[in-house]
């Protein structure tokens, strides 16, 4: 490569870092404007992990303290955790695809010199650290009311800390392509309570993935979903050593790779099928 | 240095719009109503092809101004959104600044902005202040190019209180000035409008076209615009473009619409004798003392011209096309037909 293709190309990731910037920074201060709003939204979004908190450290105890060797201490910061990766896996779904392609409100992105997925990613992650900073005072409640279990390391904190935002690119990708879909079929959102299903079961967001039957295991190993969801969990949580801590992060690398290329792929020939309906 | 060839031939410059052949078709789900169609629908579901642009071909020269006139349905819109690279054509040929739209490579789209006038592109919650500056960063503007451009626009268009309310609490007049600022941020060279007067009040619309053309003057800049207000046709374009059924009806001056389109013109007779009655000659469309205006099949007009000067006590005759607005209207009459 030359050069001035080197210098074009740090030129655009600057500019592309600068659109992220300024992107994130007008979400915020659209999440601001609705901020009563996105609170109780957020609330209405706890009770789901609250019922399996419950639940779970109900049974431990119940059972002498612990369910396959998970504590309820351990089942309190699995699902404390839980919600913080919750909040930060949450992306454009299939049904705001649908949205916007049955409205024709993809236009205006179609007209913009960039990709649109760039400006769902830079306004789901300009969104975060608003939801975030909400959570933690619902977060410190949840530690005083469960005693979780939780003494991670710096090195367990680090990966967390990644994991979370590879997790994010994962499940966006993931659900980008799926909304895709609608480009062919105008209706997807029964494929999206497939996805969801699929997910529940195989991610680790309705029960921890060790306490599923080892065959169910192997199949989420090789499925993306646990990296979306269990893994950044269990990076903070459990016991994983640098080996497994790394080989982690990997396969969220892998699954990036591979979803945000089916991605493209898609949206190469969906687009064409655009009909720009009322727009 | 010159060859001799290069020094024998003017060189034309590229047009900044070029279609040949353009088509685009849609497929449209149809069934009767009721529920036993929706079972049936079930089973054999029935499509129906909608040619919404017929094989059609026109260049448009770099700072030209050029009207895109229709009926409801006509292809216009359909043809904006191909030409903008929002919609992929079902055949035919298309460039714009010599790129091909559908490809929606990052220079073309740079380098062009469509402005509808239903669309919103602007974010719903925050002042257009800052809907501008993610512009800037989108359309990748060195700030020292983006600030003036961005204040010049905000003073031409007259918007320096609105522009720091959230967009949500401004009129749709006020939303529209905001939004043709931020389409025009990043100086395009080519600017497709569809409807940009839609819905103003008479001095907005005025506003608005002076802006236009100012732009036009200014950068040069490549116009070609859809309105169902003749004033904005008349006021800005000197070459229309005429489509009905996806076909286009007439390509050339607006002042020669008239010739092309109507079936009719219409012979003004100043009477000696003003009470004579002239419908035996055409339709009588006017009478004023001793002025009778009256239309008359375009291919009947010398003869009936002849008869009058023969027959009547003729002071003066005037014979002329119908105005503009009369022919738009007709074209779009026939829309609704």
């Amino acid at each position: 490569m030359s050069v001035h293709g080197l210098a074009g190309d740090a030129g655009r990731i600057r500019s592309l870092f600068e659109f992220y910037v300024v992107r994130g920074r007008t979400q915020i201060q659209t999440t601001f404007q609705y901020r009563v709003a996105t609170y109780f939204w957020m609330i209405g979004m706890l009770a789901e992990p609250i019922v399996y908190l419950v639940v779970w450290t109900t049974i431990a105890d119940q059972q002498g303290g612990a369910v396959q060797g998970i504590t309820s201490g351990e089942f309190a910061a699995y699902y404390i955790v839980w919600m913080l990766v919750r909040q930060m896996n949450i992306v454009f779904t299939p049904y705001g695809w649908e949205w916007r392609i049955r409205e024709g409100e993809l236009s205006a992105a179609l007209l913009r010199p960039l990709h649109p997925l760039h400006d769902d990613l830079a306004a789901f992650a300009g969104w975060k650290p608003v939801v975030i900073l909400f959570w933690l005072p619902i977060g410190a409640v949840l530690w005083l009311v469960f005693d979780p279990v939780l003494d991670p390391t710096l090195l367990e904190v680090g990966v967390f800390s990644v994991a979370i935002w590879g997790a994010y690119l994962i499940r966006t990708m993931f659900l980008s392509t799926l909304g895709m879909i609608t480009f062919w079929t105008t209706r997807v959102s029964a494929i999206f309570e497939v996805f969801i299903a699929a997910e529940l079961l195989l991610s680790g967001r309705l029960v921890p993935l060790p306490l599923m039957p080892d065959w169910a295991e192997d199949v989420a190993n090789v499925l993306p979903f646990k990296w979306s969801f269990f893994f950044p969990i269990d990076a903070l949580v459990g016991d994983l050593s640098t080996g497994e801590l790394l080989g982690g992060l990997a396969m969220q690398v892998f699954w990036i790779v591979v979803l945000t290329g089916l991605a493209l792929l898609v949206w190469r020939f969906a687009v064409r099928r655009y009909s720009a309906v009322g727009n | 240095m010159r060859t001799g060839e290069s020094s024998r031939f003017t060189l034309m410059p590229e047009p900044a719009v070029r279609v040949a052949g353009l088509n685009k078709t849609f497929l449209v789900p149809e069934r009767e109503a009721g529920l036993r169609a929706a079972v049936k629908s079930l089973v054999r579901r029935k499509h129906r092809e909608v040619r919404a642009v017929d094989e059609i071909a026109f260049e448009i020269q770099p700072g030209e101004v050029v009207g895109f006139l229709g009926p409801n349905g006509a292809g216009k819109t359909t043809t904006l959104k191909m030409l903008s690279g929002l919609l992929y054509p079902t055949a035919g040929e298309a460039t714009v600044l010599g790129h091909v739209p559908s490809k929606r490579e990052r220079a073309f789209l740079s380098r062009i902005t469509l402005v509808m006038g239903n669309r919103n592109q602007l974010q719903w919650d925050l002042p257009a202040l800052d809907s501008f500056e993610l512009n800037r960063a989108i359309y990748r503007i060195a700030r020292p190019d983006f600030t003036p451009l961005r204040d010049e626009l905000i003073e031409l268009l007259d918007v320096g209180d609105l522009v720091r309310k959230p967009v949500r609490n401004l009129s749709l007049g006020e939303r529209m000035k905001v939004e043709i600022v931020g389409s025009l941020l990043h100086r395009p060279q080519v600017l497709f409008l569809d409807e940009p007067t839609i819905g103003l009040d008479v001095t907005m619309q005025k506003r608005i076209r002076g802006f236009i053309a100012d732009y036009n003057r200014r950068y040069e800049a490549t116009v070609l615009l859809t309105s169902h207000y003749m004033a904005d046709v008349v006021a800005l374009c000197r070459r229309v473009i005429v489509i009905h059924h996806g076909k286009i009806l007439f390509d050339g001056p607006l002042a020669r619409l008239g010739d092309s389109l109507a079936a009719w013109k219409t012979i003004a007779v100043d009477l000696q004798n003003g009470d004579a009655d002239l419908s035996a000659y055409g339709e009588v469309i006017g009478r004023d003392g001793d002025r009778v205006t009256l239309r008359v099949p375009r291919e009947d007009t010398a003869r009936v011209t002849a008869r009058l000067l023969a027959e009547q006590d003729v002071a003066d005759l005037t014979v002329e096309d119908p105005p503009i607005e009369d022919v738009i209207e007709m074209v779009f009459g026939q829309g609704n037909e």
